[in-house]
């Protein structure tokens, strides 16, 4: 594929850079948020539960699905940007 | 009207609907019959994604485990969640863009080899029959429960409706039969969770509930009410875990990416148009599967609460209607160890052996002095004398709850919805692999479209008939079978199809050796240590402290380091195929999925 400005390659980068900072955020809310640092986390709270047992039974989810719109929006974006979006 | 008319109206009137959209949905080419003719709107999508991804499972037993395990249980909320990320950024666009019908199309065209695709059928097809038994045999249990029928007979009748709808319509009778039951079965996970909310805290929603106080006047939080119940009864505290830090992780993550590595999941995000609408779906999919997940940790701690209220240090002759009628189904059973007519739940397995053996007398369950089944399994010595099945949990809330007859008939034809769309899903996989990457891909290239599609229909019907063979004569493994499942993906082609997208170097030498290890290596472990093969193991054994459950984590990360060591002693993949690599990088181009 012709690609005179190394357009393509860039293009891919940022999608990596993308993907290694949501990936990062999704790491930190389960596995660091809920379950290594749960424990530390327990001693603050959000209404009624402890704040670590939180991440692992609901926020963790809520925060999974907030990821993916946002990869969704910042994809459309980029698509658009490198000229490479469909239709 | 009684449970039982009520069951029979509302479980009718699903099953007529999802016949009513099979016939009006036929599949009339291979390319309807595999991918819906690759035109499903991203919502639509996602709505009948996360049908095809709640099972049986997911809606009977997961609330009723969770309210056993306490904290423990967030392994299976996050890790049955968390992969829909991992699909969503690394998978399913790309998936889309390559463009083809099934999982083994990737692996076999990325990896130019015949062998390839080989092995990734049959990890495709090992995955979706260990997993589709315990859904017909899910069926079968929910009929007869609620409709009193011998669980065969429900066998039989669940396994008529998918034959009816997957040999017909296909993907595409899958996709929009799968959109009608995600709504009978989230209304019907809903509005019991609903009420109890309402009746324990006051607040309207679950969600709001779990983080609420309790409604008995004591003013305390419900969690901490639950955390001092369990302490006072000796239970590990609900909010804290027991299990080893280094198994949370490895189950959660080995959940997790055998999400984003099982086939009838996959294949869903091959029915979009674009590949935008691949990466859009995704999120549809985990917000429609979030409502139930995040309501499932609520009900939990509802159940929790009110079975230990309800029955902790009370007589049995004070015991409701509900307790009595899960004993006749040997799915809860007391044993009055000390005489003394009180029900004492606390710490310890009150019963030897797998569930309650009731004493019978010419086909009588025999009553003790104060009027329970007697049970004869042989008396632990720890002071609990309750059994209570995880399962009742879900399926008894309303009772507890004391709803209305129509809300108990309502879970019923839920569950029903859950355990069919995902049994229909898996189907689908099993005909494909047989009809596409077998027959089509290796077999007989110049097969015509019509027999091809003929031979789907065929390896549906084999299919169906193979399921439920397997849900009346459930396999010994099959509690092992979604660990196993889960594993399998995760060893097998997680890593392959990863590497294959973000590797451009990955060739067929890595790819292929990686996945026979993962495979073997996860085979070994869960035989060794979960049924007791090879000499066996207890869990003071297991290699760092990592379950069977958990090992796919383990088991993924060899194949891993495998695929890119072989891969760099081996000579590069062809230039046509980094080729392809570079295209499917891209989005623009995507067109409907190619016939071959």
């Amino acid at each position: 594929m012709a690609d005179p400005d190394n357009k393509l390659v860039k293009y891919w980068k940022r999608n990596l850079l993308y993907l290694v900072v949501l990936l990062g955020i999704w790491f930190l809310v389960s596995y660091v948020f809920g379950i290594f640092a749960a424990d530390a986390l327990n001693s603050v709270r959000i209404g009624g539960a402890k704040l670590g047992f939180w991440f692992a039974q609901q926020g963790s989810i809520y925060i999974f699905v907030i990821l993916i719109f946002v990869y969704v929006w910042l994809m459309n974006r980029l698509d658009k940007e490198y000229d490479v979006h469909e239709d | 009207m009684s449970v039982q008319t009520w069951t029979f109206i509302i479980v009718g009137l699903s099953f007529a609907l999802y016949i009513g959209i099979a016939i009006w949905s036929r599949a009339a080419s291979t390319k309807e019959f595999y991918v819906a003719g690759a035109g499903v709107h991203p919502v639509i999508n996602g709505m009948a994604t996360a049908a095809d991804w709640m099972s049986a499972a997911s809606f009977i037993s997961m609330a009723g485990l969770i309210s056993f395990m306490g904290y423990d249980g967030g392994v299976y909320l996050m890790g049955w969640t968390g992969g829909y990320v991992l699909l969503a950024l690394l998978l399913a666009p790309y998936l889309r863009k390559f463009g083809k019908f099934t999982v083994p199309d990737f692996i076999g065209d990325r990896y130019y080899s015949n062998v390839a695709r080989t092995v990734a059928v049959i990890c495709a097809i090992i995955v979706s029959f260990t997993y589709v038994a315990g859904q017909m045999r899910g069926v079968g249990v929910v009929f007869s429960r609620f409709l009193e029928v011998p669980i065969n007979t429900g066998v039989y009748i669940g396994m008529a409706i998918v034959f009816f709808y997957a040999v017909l319509g296909g993907m595409k009778g899958i996709t929009y039969t799968q959109v009608a039951q995600y709504c009978v079965l989230i209304f019907a996970y809903m509005v019991p969770a609903i009420f109890i909310s309402m009746a324990m805290t006051g607040h309207a929603i679950p969600q709001f509930g779990f983080l609420g106080k309790v409604n008995d006047g004591s003013g305390m939080f419900l969690l901490d009410k639950l955390d001092q119940l369990h302490h006072e009864l000796g239970f590990a505290e609900y909010t804290d875990g027991s299990k080893k830090l280094i198994d949370v992780f490895a189950i959660t993550f080995a959940l997790m990416v055998g999400t984003a590595g099982l086939p009838h999941v996959i294949v869903r995000f091959f029915t979009v148009p674009r590949v935008k609408d691949a990466r859009l779906s995704a999120g549809w999919a985990l917000l429609f599967i979030a409502i139930l997940y995040t309501t499932a940790p609520a009900v939990a701690a509802f159940a929790r609460t009110n079975l230990i209220t309800t029955v902790s240090n009370r007589p049995y002759s004070e015991m409701p209607e509900w307790f009595k009628n899960w004993e006749v189904t040997a799915l809860l059973g007391w044993v009055d160890k000390n005489n003394d007519g009180i029900i004492q739940y606390v710490k310890g397995t009150a019963l030897d052996g797998k569930g309650p053996v009731q004493a019978k007398e010419n086909g009588v369950a025999v009553r003790g002095a104060s009027g329970e089944i007697v049970v004869t399994n042989p008396k632990t010595d720890n002071p609990n004398e309750l059994y209570i099945d995880q399962d009742i949990m879900v399926l008894a809330n309303p009772e507890i709850a004391g709803l209305p007859a129509w809300v108990v008939a309502l879970v019923a034809a839920g569950g029903l919805a859950a355990a069919l769309s995902t049994a229909a899903g898996l189907l689908l996989v099993i005909s494909t692999s047989l009809s596409h990457d077998l027959v089509k891909m290796q077999f007989r290239p110049d097969i015509s479209e019509k027999a091809e599609l003929w031979w789907a229909r065929g390896g549906a019907a084999i299919a169906v008939m193979v399921a439920g063979y397997f849900g009346i004569h459930p396999p010994g493994f099959v509690a092992a079978t979604v660990a196993l499942a889960f594993g399998l993906a995760a060893a097998s082609f997680f890593p392959a199809i990863i590497l294959g997208i973000f590797d451009k170097r990955m060739n067929r030498q890595g790819a292929i050796s990686g996945m026979v290890v993962g495979i073997t290596l996860m085979l070994y472990y869960m035989l060794k240590y979960k049924l007791g093969k090879f000499g066996g193991g207890t869990p003071d054994d297991w290699w760092f402290g990592i379950s069977p459950e958990g090992f796919g984590t383990v088991a993924m990360f060899v194949n891993m380091i495998i695929s890119l060591v072989v891969s760099r002693l081996t000579p590069p993949p062809p230039e046509n195929v980094q080729a392809i690599v570079e295209d499917i990088r891209i989005p623009r181009g995507a067109g409907g999925a190619q016939a071959h």
